[in-house]
């Protein structure tokens, strides 16, 4: 099913600075990007996020509520723009593309939405919504050939030809996913952005789904950036993982590090959080449910955003911003068990400028994101 | 404009066929009523149209002044000796032009500026809801006569008169929805995936807000044909000798005591008219109901 | 009887118990079977969880047994006992009070089921005049109860509007409004599936709290297999409007009888799965009660089904530890209870 044609016109049509020689295929560096509401103030969504997805990497980013990994998702698919940092997806800065570039956009990223039912037009037949991306690309010559074009996509993802003539509510949940799925490939992306994709399905048929991707990622050699609040599922998908906690970046590792060696205490928390089908596992849980609500977003806490609900939390907790350390691997941003294990963090005149001390990974290309917003 | 044959034929392929729609209006007993009447008035004037009937609407026959109903004369016949049946069924078919006209009018300019107001909003969404506030602030009548005033009568300055009343209710109407439609899931994933804006717009807005925008054509029409009589009535819409239901009721003002045909059917005419459209928009409605889509 | 537990003497007083219930839509073209004959007993200080995915009928159970169903779905058989009394027959005034007073009950989104004008006080306290307290009684009634659910300044909270509370916040208030009439059931309908996980899971620690100091009998209906791990004694699986598998959540989470239990646990990413290799999955997709197919429901998508299985629907039947709805394999299955046995 993975015909070398459906990889191949990628890098033959493309052009144009930094094209295919990045190592990632996208690129955060000390993204900014806050949301203006009435009557709750600046909701800060992300908050100088720094992070880098690898040609045919799975990255895994956890999170709850206000933790902005949904604004990463909208920034990565060129939705929305950052407000300072650069987004970088395949060697291009987003922030600089011309109409032809935001049409190159959108054959390199692909997004997939948590709810299959409300991401397809209700009135529109699943063929015709497939034939519609490809005809606006211009990537079938005649009707014919989207015809078969949809067939083989809607194969692709396990579904029969024959689902091209129905309706979307004439699809189960599944097959509605498998659909949303189909629609995004129809562009042969290099990296799918999957936002929350089985979250909205039934429990049975969440394996099913999360097997396609698996399998679709091999096939194509994709790269997905998996957002999930299920550490378990991310845990399975993922090679790498990055834990969000409002709008800045907690813990990032690779996968065995951040899911079955977690360091911060947020991400133990979320780890102990997540109910497991294992009721020996659940009984010892019992009790220990990390305390205290999520702040809002638009007051965020000073110094380190999860210390007044971390059992860890000190004096300087309070007051001193955390930076994610050390420089490479396994990373956290926590001044205790940084301190605990020995990691050398950098000093404060190596901090970004911002007196708030925004979590940055890179402290020298935090230029941008100081004098952000006013 | 990149859209190509391929979709548009698929796309067309998609809408619900007509004959299915009227099928769910026959359904609904305030739809099949609406229905009935609006056939046996499209017919009326269609027969006047092509000389069915047997009588000529403008010719004057002195002999056969007021004449009450009979079986030669069924409407009885006015002060000029003309056929009332003949001068109602032609009067139909003036309404309904200056109504269909008029709406189809007011729905194209309406409806684009309410799209557009909701899907664009910022400053767009400003200035349309301003200016359509504006012409809410007068009343209709008021304003369909300042306009006819300005344009001169005849039946395409009526129609145009009664389209700038109507304009801002079907912005009204378009614009809710279409908020609501431009934040639905599918639009952003519309948008990720490259479609073009007019496309969106066009293929993905516009299908999923018609439900309201169709019944309010049809409560327009029959708005419309009150305001095209009313207008008539002030002797501002059609001009005689050509016939109209309100022309009709206002000449007949001083004969109703001596001949009560000669007001009784045009009135009763207009009567059945309004009633007929807002019955058919009443079933337009329930058919449209998308909770009873599903429940299908 | 119908329920009979696995270990009866460890479990409290029965509280509530649900015999051969039977729920079905009423539509011009004939109607459609919810719930197809479930039968359990809920037991003071116990939790019982009722799995199962949308369509499965586990939240129409609920609402049957609250009297709260929608127009058009009634209840068309079997029995909902509260103290010996049957309440389905019941009138609606009498059903009333019997919600919030014998049964409280709590539902899945805190945005919707709280009134957005009313102060978060006055929503517990009205639900407690309804059930004859005074304005006095009932005031100190609401201070006590939103101090037993966890929130903080109880005197000032109750004068807040629901937007001004957190989700979390609005799920305890929710929780105060159906503990305030000091019931003895509580039925949850998913009350955490909005909530964040950090959220969720003082929620659930909060309900357990609860249940254990007053003695509650809870219906906690799920879908996800996690939070049934952590809360629930027992378990109870339904599909298709039917339970299909039930026991001692630990017996039942270490060995799952039926094929449908069997293919759920195993679907999930456990720490044991290889990284990136495939997940067992069900195939299939879930029936619907429109679509249910002869014999037993589960059949489309069971990996092991005989001939039996296409001619007639498997009652429960005692296996092991546990009971399941399922032919295969047939040697050890004997049946559990003749009420149990009697619809198929």
């Amino acid at each position: 099913m993975a015909e070398p044609e459906f990889v191949g016109p990628l890098s033959g049509s493309r052009s144009g600075p930094g094209t295919g020689t990045a190592e990632s295929i996208a690129e955060m560096t000390g993204v900014v990007k806050h949301y203006r509401t009435r009557g709750r103030g600046e909701v800060h969504a992300l908050d100088g996020v720094t992070l880098t997805v690898g040609r045919g990497e799975v990255l895994g980013l956890v999170g709850e509520s206000g933790c902005g990994k949904s604004t990463a998702a909208r920034l990565l698919t060129g939705l929305e723009r950052a407000d300072a940092g650069t987004v970088r997806v395949d060697g291009q800065d987003l922030a600089a593309l011309d109409r032809a570039g935001h049409r190159r956009l959108r054959r390199t990223v692909q997004l997939v939405f948590q709810d299959p039912y409300a991401s397809l037009d209700p009135r529109q037949r699943i063929g015709d919504a497939l034939a519609e991306v490809l005809t606006v690309h211009r990537l079938v010559a005649a009707r014919t050939a989207a015809r078969a074009r949809v067939g083989e996509l809607l194969e692709m993802v396990g579904l029969l030809p024959a689902t091209a003539e129905r309706y979307p509510h004439q699809l189960s949940g599944g097959q509605r996913q498998r659909v949303g799925i189909a629609r995004a490939l129809s562009l042969q992306p290099r990296l799918l952005v999957l936002d929350e994709p089985v979250s909205a399905l039934d429990v049975s048929v969440r394996a099913e789904i999360v097997n396609l991707l698996d399998r679709l990622r091999r096939e194509l050699g994709l790269a997905y950036v998996f957002i999930s609040h299920d550490l378990g599922m991310v845990r399975h998908l993922a090679d790498r993982i990055a834990v969000m906690y409002l709008g800045q970046i907690v813990e990032t590792g690779s996968w065995e590090q951040v899911s079955d060696r977690p360091v911060h205490p947020y991400t133990q928390a979320l780890h102990r959080a997540v109910p497991v089908a294992d009721p020996a596992v659940e009984y010892r849980r019992a009790g220990d449910a990390v305390r205290g609500e999520i702040p809002d977003a638009a007051r965020p806490p000073a110094g380190c955003r999860f210390h007044p609900r971390c059992p860890l939390a000190e004096d300087v907790c309070r007051t001193e911003v955390p930076v994610l350390a050390p420089p490479s691997g396994h990373r956290f941003a926590c001044h205790v068990r940084q301190r605990e294990l020995g990691v050398v963090t950098p000093t404060s005149a190596e901090r970004p400028a911002d007196a708030r001390g925004r979590l940055s990974g890179q402290p020298a290309t935090a230029s941008r994101s100081t004098g952000a917003r006013p | 404009m990149s859209v190509t044959p391929v979709v548009t034929e698929t796309a067309t392929a998609a809408a619900p066929p007509a004959g299915r729609l009227l099928t769910r209006i026959w359904r609904d007993t305030n739809g099949r009523i609406g229905l009935v009447l609006t056939a046996i008035l499209v017919l009326a004037a269609l027969c006047g149209a092509v000389g069915l009937l047997p009588h000529d609407p403008i010719a004057q026959f002195p002999d056969a002044r007021y004449r009450p109903p009979s079986a030669d004369y069924w409407f009885g016949s006015d002060q000029f000796g003309r056929d009332i049946l003949a001068r109602v069924a032609a009067g139909i078919w003036t309404s309904l032009r200056v109504s269909v006209v008029s709406v189809a009018l007011a729905t194209l300019v309406g409806a684009t500026l309410g799209v557009c107001a909701g899907f664009f909003g910022g400053w767009l969404d400003q200035v349309i809801s301003r200016f359509v506030e504006v012409l809410f602030a007068f009343p209709a009548i008021l304003l369909a006569l300042a306009v006819v005033s300005a344009l001169g009568s005849g039946w395409f300055n009526t129609a145009v008169a009664i389209a700038v009343v109507y304009t801002p209710i079907f912005a009204r109407v378009a614009r809710g929805p279409t908020l609501s439609v431009r934040n639905a899931e599918f639009v952003n994933a519309q948008r990720v995936l490259g479609i073009p804006t007019h496309r969106i717009l066009l293929r993905h807005v516009l299908p999923n807000i018609s439900a309201p925008v169709v019944v309010q054509v049809t409560l327009a029409l029959s708005w419309a044909i009150l305001t095209e009589s009313a207008l008539s009535f002030l002797g501002l819409g059609t001009q005689p000798p050509e016939p109209s239901l309100g022309l009709m009721v206002a000449d007949a003002q001083n004969t109703i005591t001596s001949a009560w045909w000669t007001m009784a059917f045009p009135a009763a005419t207009i009567v059945v008219a309004v009633v007929a459209l807002n019955l058919l928009g009443d079933g337009l409605r329930s058919a449209l109901d998308p909770r009873r889509e599903q429940s299908r | 009887m119908t329920a009979a537990p696995v270990e009866p003497s460890t479990d409290g007083e029965v509280a509530l118990s649900v015999r051969d219930l039977h729920t079905a839509v009423g539509g011009r073209r004939g109607s459609l079977r919810l719930v197809r004959g479930v039968g359990f007993d809920l037991h003071r200080g116990r939790t019982l969880a009722l799995v199962g995915e949308s369509g499965s009928g586990k939240s129409v159970t609920a609402l049957s047994i609250a009297g709260l169903l929608p127009a058009g779905v009634r209840v068309t058989g079997g029995q909902v006992l509260l103290d010996g009394q049957d309440v389905v027959r019941w009138t609606e005034g009498r059903r009333r009070a019997l919600r919030g007073g014998t049964v409280g009950m709590v539902y899945q989104d805190p945005m919707t089921a709280l009134n957005p004008v009313m102060r978060v006080g006055s929503q517990v306290a009205e639900g407690l005049r309804a059930h004859g307290w005074d304005r006095a009684a009932g005031r100190r009634r609401t201070l006590e109860v939103l101090d037993e659910v966890g929130l903080p300044t109880p005197g000032a909270l109750a004068r807040l509007y629901p937007h001004q509370l957190s989700g979390g916040m609005r799920q305890r208030v929710l929780i105060a409004c159906a503990l305030a009439p000091r019931p003895r059931v509580l039925i949850a309908d998913e009350p955490t599936t909005a909530l964040d996980v950090t959220i969720a899971q003082q929620i659930l620690d909060l309900v357990t709290d609860l249940r254990d100091e007053y003695g509650l009998a809870v219906l906690w209906i799920t879908h996800d297999l996690g939070v049934v791990a952590r809360i629930a004694e027992s378990t109870a699986v339904m599909y298709a409007g039917r339970i299909v598998e039930r026991g001692r959540t630990a017996d039942l989470f270490a060995r799952p009888s039926h094929p449908y239990t069997q293919g759920l646990l195993r679907s999930v990413p456990a720490a044991d799965q290889p990284h990136q290799g495939l997940l067992p999955q069900i195939g299939g997709t879930p029936v619907s009660p429109a679509t249910l197919p002869g014999g037993c429901p589960f059949r489309t998508r069971c990996p092991q089904q005989v001939e039996r299985c296409a001619d007639q629907e498997p009652p429960l039947l005692r296996r092991g530890p546990a009971e399941a709805a399922c032919w295969v394999p047939p040697e050890d299955w004997r049946p559990v209870g003749a009420a149990e046995v009697r619809h198929g």
